[in-house]
């Protein structure tokens, strides 16, 4: 049988221009082997579906999307792994504007219209 | 609100998408736009391709493509429109050579050849890779490369295409809006290609990354064209199941077994192929849909493994053969951890590809004149069956015939400044951006709808499940307009969800309402209240949208 387990996650929220930094935090439980990107779509399907996450390729890290900062340090979510009783912290990319929760502004142009 | 012009407007920025960009300014389009629900060039279905790319470049031994021909066609189970098959053929090896020149880096034999290897299903060794487990990361890297090189084009990431625009009977453009405002936006061109990849995700099992919801499907259908083959869902027979695996596509465990002959257990410990018939040879002979079948028969019978799938063990392999062929790779899945000479891994079939699509000509054109389809969206090349390796040179040349054949069909036509249905569906937008109360949010009816999808419509199929199947999705779209939208603004999820549920209602209507009207097995079509194929039944299934937004199925020809 596969082991359980149950993280904490506090994850910043908030858009651009937000004065005062919030953060919600959420029980999640899972199974071992678990990854964060995981609990947050967990999150988005059981407690809030508004979560802004950044992904694309889910599982395989071939897209590279889902770098955030989790407790401070820049990983990615789709391979870190949950560890029972810990609490985990996550910031969109550090250094970037906050565009909204994890979302941060990566590509300064964000491509201009023809 | 925002609008843009272009001459070619291509939508999805996988390998098709990008290939079809690159052949629109060949074919001399000056205004190339490719936009994409995720990111242009990291998204979709390619970045995750494995390793094999086949195309009769006869470096390994003698080929040619009719070849390669003979044995799409014998995989496609009567089903294959031959000239989409002989254009992928043909042409697989001009794009593969292409690519070697832009330098992806083609894994090489000793003497300086290419490396082609066996695949299930190929007369021959022909199927080349960059790496195993990374050929799709390569190669979607190379044409970003090659993309960003090209001035003409313009690519927009996050941003969703909700509606094609068609006026006269042409299509004109789309309508759709952009994630990070969540504000709708126009696009007029004078051409469309969808490569909008397929609908893996509608099923709840699946190896699909976030934009593979068959949302390209239903823009045709709602904008007129047809849909073919729509039945044809590819189930990858041993996608990973457990432990849980991070950092790796599901799909890895195919050359493990090939190389290595991994024995298939049932959750009892006991081999099981040979009660459904199978010879299994050391090595990998089993054909995908009697795999499926017997996988998924063990766990019907009580017979599964704790997850609800069967085991996959290495361990008589021995240690050593297991890191000789597989070493980096082994170390990478044990730092996971998963040890194979130590215990089993957990598989099941999982969906994987999509056979159907838009009913597209030689030129890559739909029915609706102005709209282009390439990839896994569009339709025929494949039949009822998939061959391995096909996938990725069908986007490839697909993608490079769409955006050539799409610039000489813009060539002399304007862009319409206000085309039929663009207020009507900027409305629509608006409405939906501004938040709407509701009991559930999309993402709930979409967990639904995936779990319809995988017990009623997955690798086996009845006709009182298949019509069940469709009630329930005939409901969820009439719950539709009552889901939950936050009133966010920018960066919504709810909002994306909500278009998202929208599209993948209507191709998974198109698929249950095919799949109901086929009453034989065939290919990846497996019914089991009609275990045999019916000759009569050798024609192919059109899929239509009528004025009323009801999906109709019908044979032709």
């Amino acid at each position: 049988m596969t082991a359980k387990g149950c993280a904490r996650l506090r994850v910043r929220r908030g858009s651009e221009g937000e004065e005062a930094a919030r953060y919600d935090e959420f029980a999640v439980p899972f199974e071992e082997g678990e990854s964060i990107l995981d609990a947050l779509l967990w999150i988005r399907s059981h407690r809030d579906p508004t979560l802004a996450v950044p992904y694309s390729c889910i599982n395989a890290n071939a897209c590279k999307a889902c770098a955030i900062a989790i407790d401070g340090r820049v990983q990615y979510a789709c391979t870190t792994r949950l560890l029972d009783g810990r609490v985990f912290t996550l910031e969109p990319l550090p250094g970037k504007t906050q565009l909204r929760d994890l979302f941060a502004l990566t590509r300064p142009s964000r491509q201009k219209a023809p | 609100m925002r609008h843009f012009d272009a001459d070619i407007l291509i939508i999805g920025a996988g390998g098709a998408g990008m290939y079809a960009a690159l052949g629109a300014v060949k074919g001399g389009a000056e205004r190339v736009l490719l936009v994409d629900k995720s990111m242009i060039g990291r998204g979709g279905a390619t970045v995750m391709a494995q390793m094999t790319v086949a195309a009769a470049l006869a470096e390994e031994c003698p080929d040619s493509w009719e070849s390669h021909l003979e044995d799409t066609i014998a995989a496609g189970r009567g089903l294959c429109e031959e000239e989409l098959s002989a254009l992928l053929c043909r042409e697989a090896p001009q794009r593969i050579r292409e690519l070697d020149g832009w330098r992806i880096g083609w894994a090489r034999r000793a003497d300086g050849r290419i490396a082609q290897v066996s695949a299930p299903g190929h007369s021959r060794p022909r199927c080349c890779y960059v790496d195993f487990l990374a050929t799709g990361t390569a190669l979607a890297q190379t044409l970003r490369r090659r993309i960003v090189r090209e001035s003409a084009i313009t690519k927009i990431d996050t941003f969703t295409v909700t509606d094609l625009l068609v006026d006269e009977g042409e299509c004109v453009g789309a309508a759709g809006f952009d994630f990070a405002a969540c504000e709708p936006a126009t696009i007029a061109a004078k051409a469309v290609v969808l490569a909008t990849g397929g609908l893996s995700r509608i099923f709840r099992r699946n190896s699909a990354s976030a934009n593979l919801g068959g949302e390209g499907y239903a823009l045709a259908l709602q904008a007129g064209a047809l849909l073919r083959d729509m039945e044809f869902v590819q189930f990858f027979p041993i996608g990973h199941l457990a432990p849980r695996l991070v950092g790796v596509d599901p799909i890895l465990w195919d050359p493990f077994r090939y190389k290595l002959g991994g024995k298939l257990l049932n959750g009892k410990g006991e081999e099981f192929l040979d009660c459904y018939g199978s010879d299994e040879e050391p090595g990998y002979t089993t054909p995908r849909d009697l795999l499926t079948y017997a996988i998924t028969k063990e766990v019907a019978a009580g017979r599964g493994s704790p997850k609800g799938g069967v085991y996959l063990s290495f361990a008589h392999v021995g240690k050593e053969r297991i890191d000789k062929a597989f070493g980096p790779v082994v170390e990478r899945l044990r730092t996971g951890g998963v040890d194979l000479e130590k215990g089993p891994v957990e598989v099941a079939p999982i969906a994987h590809y999509h056979m159907g699509g838009v009913r597209v000509g030689a030129r890559l054109e739909s029915s609706l004149p102005g709209l282009f389809a390439a990839g896994e969206a569009a339709g025929g090349a494949n039949g009822a069956n998939r061959l391995s390796g096909n996938a990725i040179p069908e986007a490839l040349v697909f993608g490079e015939n769409a955006g050539r054949f799409a610039a000489e069909y813009a060539r002399g036509r304007q862009n319409l400044s206000s085309p039929q249905g663009a207020r009507e569906a900027v409305d629509r937008l608006r409405q939906a951006a501004a938040g709407r109360k509701g009991e559930k949010p999309a993402l709930a009816l979409l967990e639904e709808l995936r779990d319809v999808m995988w017990n009623a419509v997955g690798p086996f199929r009845n006709e009182s499940a298949l019509e069940d199947a469709t009630q329930r999705i005939g409901a969820l779209r009439r719950a539709l307009p009552l889901a939950a939208i936050a009133p966010v603004k920018g960066f919504n999820p709810m909002l994306a969800d909500w278009f998202e549920l929208k599209g993948s209602l209507v191709a998974a209507e198109a698929v249950a309402r095919a799949a109901t009207l086929r009453r034989e097995s065939r290919g990846a079509h497996q019914r089991e209240d009609f275990p045999a194929s019916d000759p009569a039944l050798e024609k192919t299934l059109l899929v239509e949208m009528d004025r009323d937004g009801r999906v109709r199925a019908r044979f032709c020809r």
